[in-house]
């Protein structure tokens, strides 16, 4: 128990500073890398919840697939790869206004609703077999339309982004 | 380990998220701020599923992250086809429908 409330510490540490750094960087390039230690802070933190399945697909789908979509739209739009001085809109105080509100609301209703609940690990552990089970039985349904969502966003950006 | 200290993080995290939405004005990076929200809720719906000894969590996680990734998919074509059409992904320039 010990071990791991040291290891959340660390890796809860690193992923809420790196998530700071990805929304105040001025070079576009540093930002996505930050996005990456985010994404990977929570493969980890989804380690730790005994979820091992969805850290593998955290890894392969979003530090994978997405990233390299990022750095190609970076690159594709001729983003200026050193510092940009105007990199936060003018409405910025409002933004973080609103940010700081938003979240002070959420820890406050968090902290009052659950308090101190301990996080009852001695639950049935899930496997990748009974995430696949429960996947192709009682999702059938949300999963084949998963599956046309997909095949329409590709034909969709196929459709948007070549040039006739 | 509390439950707590899972949800605290997403609702960190969700809230930079809403920072990073609202004040960045490069295309791009509204939409790494908009990974970053889609992310924080993933977590709870883990933390929750480990909570009610519930497998459903676990799916609607991975249902979350392949419709995230349609989502990029478009939102890039999107902000590629701005670039092109305007040569700036600045979006507070894109007020066409401004009243």
């Amino acid at each position: 128990m010990v071990a791991q409330n040291i290891a959340f510490g660390i890796i809860a540490g690193i992923t809420v500073l790196a998530a700071i750094g990805m929304v105040s960087t001025r070079n576009i390039v540093h930002a996505a890398l930050f996005l990456v230690m985010v994404l990977g802070g929570l493969a980890a933190n989804y380690v730790l919840l005994t979820a091992e399945f969805i850290a593998t697909t955290q890894v392969l789908v979003y530090i994978g697939a997405v990233m390299v979509l990022f750095l190609f739209g970076i690159m594709l739009t001729r983003a200026p790869i050193g510092r940009i001085p105007q990199m936060t809109g003018a409405t910025w105080p409002v933004a973080a206004l609103s940010a700081l509100a938003l979240g002070g609301i959420t820890v406050y209703a968090l902290i009052d609703r659950f308090g101190t609940d301990s996080l009852a690990t001695d639950n049935t552990v899930f496997r990748t077999a009974d995430v696949s089970d429960s996947v192709f039985s009682q999702y059938i349904i949300p999963f084949e339309a998963v599956s046309v969502l997909l095949l329409a966003a590709l034909i969709g950006a196929v459709v948007l982004a070549r040039r006739d | 380990m509390l439950l707590n200290q899972f949800l605290l993080l997403g609702a960190l995290l969700f809230a930079v998220g809403v920072y990073g939405v609202l004040a960045r004005r490069n295309g791009v990076m509204v939409l790494m701020s908009i990974e970053l929200m889609l992310n924080a809720v993933n977590l709870n719906l883990v933390a929750f599923g480990l909570q009610h000894d519930v497998v459903s969590g676990q799916v609607f996680a991975l249902f979350i992250i392949a419709v995230a990734a349609a989502e990029v998919g478009v939102g890039l074509a999107i902000v590629l086809l701005l670039y092109r059409n305007r040569k700036s992904i600045a979006v507070d320039e894109f007020d066409l429908m401004k009243g």
